[in-house]
């Protein structure tokens, strides 16, 4: 089971659970163990250097130091803090410009092309431009990291501000609604489930934002390590650091879907 | 607007609406040249074969569609937009997934701006009325098909609409629990008078429920017969032994029949 619909299992003891629903919590720790087990095997039997494939060990190790020095909290502390700012801003400009061209067609036909075009812009491409405009500090990873959430969130908001069910604006119509009790009592209760799902998907994204830029350049946060980790075949510290981006892609993720729950509690 | 006693008189006149040509259709007359008055409290079905325009007709008395010539008037005012003397109950309900019995039955009433008790408390009632009690707070998709519906229903009488329309309501149903709408239907229109205008393709249904059936063409929609039921009030169970109801049902499928394109 993947962890995503992990989350959302009810909670533990509202149903009996057999040998398979213990096999289902157990899976996720299985395959990780197995995973680990294999990565270990493979060092092992094949003998690579520590610098092409460090064993899990010794970056568990690695982890402890790092962890132990405080250089671990700091560095992820600031991607942590670009992350959520790229992401704030990136879903709140998206909500505002979705909200604006699902009213008008006319200027969404005007602005597609453009946002689509932005899209085919590989961040990487442009994150060495940031930060000569914005310099090595957070604000050219705020940017590119708001840039790359934007667009699914964007797309999600205005599809689902359009999708509301043609009935449903009839009956709206039909008892006089003002625009303001169409848009609240209507359009947005249904585009909320497809707002969240893009929000998902923006907060996976915001960190992949966030690493570009520190890659491209700064002195600090997880894609700053994983650069130092590299320049110094310090390969055990790259893969803390890369770790580490997962944990808190996968954080946001759980936290979002935690928001979504009582949010959209009538579909269950 | 509106008499005291008697509700409205639903005049249209020279109706015609065409839906213009889109990508791989062509244009569509769904309706031309309608001419009907539908007469204070009166119970008037809508017949005929999919495509003839007994929505987009209903539609037109509703408001919510604007014809291309002709008028509609209610009580001799020209209809230009929905209006409170109106309520629509719709083919597939059109509930808000999200809220609860209690709050769709109510929500007519909240967008007018009713306080929340005031609504929820008339809301409540109707809930009873169309044999919902104890289902207050259940969700549409808890519900099953004909008990959505009753929800529609009860949403449409909650905001006390002099005219209410009603777009094949029970087409979705299957034949049982359609048979028991229709008789509750009845039931819950004996005790409030008010003018109905239900679109049906089924000639049984026009038959059991209707003052009078107006019999429309598809493609141009036209009005080809209007046909006085006659059957006494209020309807007995066993309508269908009753002779004039075979008598009916037989014209109106010879009618049916030769409009086959």
């Amino acid at each position: 089971m993947a962890f995503w619909d992990k989350i959302r299992e009810t909670p533990a003891g509202a149903e009996p659970r057999g040998v398979l629903g213990w096999l289902h919590v157990a899976l996720v720790p299985l395959t990780l163990t197995a995973f680990v087990g294999l990565w270990a095997l493979v060092v092992r039997v094949l003998e690579y250097p520590a610098f092409i494939l460090p064993a899990p060990d010794r970056v568990w190790v690695r982890f402890l130091v790092l962890a132990g020095d405080g250089t671990l909290g700091r560095h992820t502390l600031v991607t942590v803090g670009e992350v959520l700012a790229g992401l704030a801003l990136g879903t709140t400009v998206a909500l505002v410009l979705g909200f604006v061209l699902s009213r008008s067609r006319a200027l969404e036909r005007l602005v597609a092309p453009y946002l689509v075009a932005s899209q085919a812009i590989p961040v990487v491409a442009i994150a060495p431009l940031l930060v000569i405009w914005f310099g090595a500090g957070a604000t050219s990873k705020v940017l590119l990291s708001a840039m790359i959430v934007f667009f699914p969130i964007l797309v999600s908001t205005v599809a689902g501000l359009r999708g509301s069910d043609p009935d449903l604006d009839d009956l709206m119509r039909s008892y006089q609604a003002t625009r303001w009790q169409t848009f609240a009592k209507l359009h947005l209760p249904t585009a909320l489930p497809m707002i969240v799902a893009g929000v998902k998907v923006g907060a996976t994204l915001s960190v992949i934002g966030a690493v570009v830029g520190e890659l491209a350049g700064s002195d600090r946060g997880l894609g700053f390590l994983v650069k130092q980790g590299q320049g110094i075949y310090d390969t055990a510290l790259m893969f803390v650091a890369v770790i580490m981006l997962v944990v808190i892609a996968m954080a946001l993720y759980g936290f979002v879907t935690l928001l979504e729950r009582p949010l959209l509690a009538w579909r269950d | 607007m509106g008499r005291q006693r008697g509700g409205p008189v639903i005049e249209l006149r020279n109706c015609s609406k065409r839906y213009p040509s889109q990508l791989g259709q062509a244009a569509v007359d769904a309706l031309e040249g309608v001419d009907l008055t539908i007469r204070p409290e009166e119970f008037v079905c809508l017949l005929g074969p999919s495509g003839c325009g007994k929505t987009t007709l209903l539609k037109a008395i509703a408001g919510l569609v604007s014809l291309d010539e002709g008028e509609v008037y209610i009580d001799g005012d020209l209809v230009t937009g929905p209006g409170p003397d109106r309520a629509m109950v719709f083919q597939d309900f059109a509930l808000l997934p999200w809220a609860d019995v209690v709050t769709n039955v109510a929500f007519g009433l909240e967008l007018r701006g009713v306080p929340k008790a005031t609504r929820e408390k008339k809301a409540f009632e109707l809930v009873q009325a169309v044999g919902l009690a104890g289902f207050d707070h259940h969700f549409p998709r808890q519900l099953s098909g004909g008990m959505q519906q009753r929800v529609g229903l009860a949403r449409a009488l909650a905001v006390d609409p002099q005219i209410l329309l009603m777009d094949e309501p029970f087409g979705a149903l299957d034949a049982l629990t359609r048979r028991l709408l229709q008789e509750d239907l009845l039931t819950l229109l004996d005790r409030r008078r008010k003018t109905v205008v239900f679109v049906t393709h089924s000639m049984d249904e026009a038959v059991r429920l209707g003052d009078r059936v107006v019999l429309m063409t598809p493609r141009p929609g036209q009005v080809r017969d209007i046909v006085e039921v006659g059957l006494p009030r209020p309807r007995p169970p066993d309508l269908e032994k009753h002779p004039r109801f075979a008598e009916l049902l037989e014209y109106l499928w010879q009618q049916l029949r030769e409009m086959r394109p």
